[in-house]
């Protein structure tokens, strides 16, 4: 009886386990069987490469999109990792530790903030400001990073200060005892050695800016045409899916989630090689 | 070890004067003091602007008749959003925790050294916490709304954002579960106590603040998740009858009350809600991670 009752819940932790592997698989099967047909039928090359999205007149095409999610997420990262690796550093190094509670719960208050909130900050604080700044419209790419920017800062924060945190102290002490002083014992002897985890950082954060949707939709504006300047709109694949998802119909809803396979197949790149670094550092 | 720390505090002190001198031989230095203080300064002042903009043009629409319990739209309460919310939240928490917390016992408790399964799951959990919220979105819709022909539901929802927490819980659950010392399963085994009460009645327990923290976290993902919920649970305003209804959630409620245009105020009104929340949430991890750092 003992032994029975044993047996059964180890399968059920083990089945428990398995849940993971079967979400993924799951997704993989849903999103791959919904969006490669309309793939086909669209053409690959036409799809990844058309630079026309015009789902009324049955062109499909989302090259605009890719460039615009590309765009918005290395402007993310341009924004974003000086800032966020600097007050890594920071924290790591310079804090004392009086500054360091407030400072530690407000990164964390940072990661917690609803995206949808951020979005509305932006389209309430920033859009006007870039309006004021460059003319047009203020929902830009410009606009986009930076929102895009301070979201990834928490993860870049934590991820390397993580990393910074982990390097062996006598690196530091090595470096000023040859004589230099604090800032440069940091920033040339101990961040040099935290490299890959800094790394890693950048990657969860490309990551999460290129996933991002809510707070993207309501600042960048959409426009589904490759931007040509910092102050133009731009539509990213997430946006995309979220704009027309409500009403699409047939080929135009399985174009959709053909984006989202598109975006998947990103996501997926970027999360080998983010387990690779992960590998390499410890 | 008190000495130590003496010690090298007295190395590395240097007066006013010292510094200055320091910083006029080598430029560079006090270049990257500033540029890091900057960035913290830059950091910390972006979050008080964003909570003192929310709060300041939000407090005042905080009116006790957005918190009526019709929502109709003369008066577009949010009591039917953050019922729903608190709905959603239970809900898929009740799907998400039971399965990330054995798969946590499975992984740490049972598998055994070099176990090819254990490899496999964590490469797909890590996968699962790298997805972003939208296609969540799009998997929920495609399999709850169109495969299994539910529509717009609550139940749909939630099961969708509980395969979203479920890697994050696993992951605390994990961790929290290799934090207990061996020597607890051994005196447990050594009283002749079998694997699975060992597991329940010694392992867990002392586990429970590092499980929290985790749950904690993935509240706060649900609470502010948008892009996964619009098209799995819909943005019916009302308060659903039974979870095979649409309802919105609080974050939801927001994005529909822009997106309408007609009801910034009251956005404002809910930003300051969401924000509320996320805020009690952080405190009650915090709470949670400081009574970790005591038991150890």
């Amino acid at each position: 009886m003992k032994q029975l009752k044993e047996n059964t819940m180890k399968v059920i932790f083990l089945l428990a386990a398995c849940m993971s592997i079967i979400s993924v698989f799951l997704i993989c099967i849903f999103l791959f069987a919904n969006g490669i047909p309309a793939i086909k039928e669209i053409g690959f090359m036409e799809f990844i490469f058309g630079d026309i999205w015009r789902p009324a007149n049955n062109l499909y095409g989302i090259f605009p999109m890719i460039i615009g999610s590309i765009y918005v997420t290395a402007g993310a990262i341009a924004v974003g990792v000086p800032i966020g690796v600097l007050c890594a550093v920071f924290m790591a190094g310079f804090c004392p530790k009086k500054l360091y509670g407030i400072i530690k719960p407000a990164v964390d208050l940072l990661a917690g903030i609803p995206s949808i909130v951020y979005g509305f900050f932006g389209l309430v604080v920033l859009v006007p400001i870039m309006q004021q700044l460059f003319g047009s419209g203020g929902k830009s790419v410009l606009t986009a990073s930076i929102l895009l920017g301070i979201m990834i800062l928490p993860t870049i924060i934590g991820v390397s200060e993580a990393a910074i945190r982990a390097v062996p102290e006598s690196y530091y002490e090595g470096a000023l005892a040859l004589g230099s002083t604090h800032e440069r014992s940091i920033f040339f002897a101990t961040l040099p050695a935290a490299k890959s985890g800094v790394l890693a950082a950048v990657i969860l954060g490309v990551g999460r800016a290129i996933g991002e949707t809510m707070a993207v939709i309501m600042i960048a504006g959409n426009q589904p045409v490759v931007p040509d300047s910092l102050t133009s709109g731009v539509r990213t694949m997430t946006a995309n899916i979220v704009l027309e998802m409500g009403y699409a119909t047939d080929l135009h809803r399985e174009a959709l989630v053909a984006t989202a396979v598109v975006l998947f197949v990103f996501i997926l790149i970027i999360n080998l090689s983010f387990s690779i670094l992960k590998r390499r550092t410890y | 070890m008190e000495n130590e720390a003496y010690a090298k505090n007295a190395i590395n002190k240097l007066t006013l004067t010292q510094k200055i001198k320091a910083y006029r031989n080598s430029p560079m230095s006090l270049f990257l003091l500033v540029m890091v203080v900057l960035s913290a300064a830059i950091t910390v002042f972006i979050l008080f602007s964003i909570a003192a903009y929310i709060l300041v043009k939000g407090l005042p629409h905080l009116t006790p008749e957005i918190f009526a319990w019709e929502y109709n739209s003369e008066n577009v309460s949010m009591m039917p959003a953050i019922i729903n919310t608190l709905t959603m939240t239970g809900l898929s928490l009740i799907f998400a925790v039971p399965i990330g917390v054995f798969s946590a016992i499975y992984l740490v408790e049972y598998a055994k050294r070099g176990n090819r399964l254990v490899g496999v799951v964590r490469i797909t959990a890590e996968t699962l916490s790298g997805i972003p919220s939208i296609v969540y979105g799009l998997f929920g819709y495609l399999l709850f709304v169109i495969a299994c022909g539910f529509g717009y539901t609550i139940i749909g929802g939630a099961l969708t954002l509980a395969i979203m927490i479920l890697p994050l819980i696993m992951r605390t659950t994990e961790e929290a579960l290799k934090s207990v010392p061996d020597t607890f399963r051994e005196g447990s085994y050594g009283l002749g106590a079998g694997r699975l009460r060992t597991i329940f009645r010694i392992v867990l327990p002392s586990a429970v603040p590092g499980i929290l923290s985790g749950v904690i976290l993935g509240i706060g993902r649900i609470v502010g998740e948008t892009a996964a919920l619009l098209y799995t649970a819909g943005t019916v305003a009302g308060i659903p009858e039974t979870v095979m209804d649409s309802g919105r959630t609080l974050s939801i409620h927001m994005w529909s009350l822009l997106s309408e245009g007609l009801y910034v105020d009251q956005a404002y009104a809910t930003a300051v809600v969401l924000l509320g929340m996320v805020v009690l949430i952080n405190m009650i991890s915090g709470y949670a991670a400081k009574k970790i750092a005591l038991n150890h």
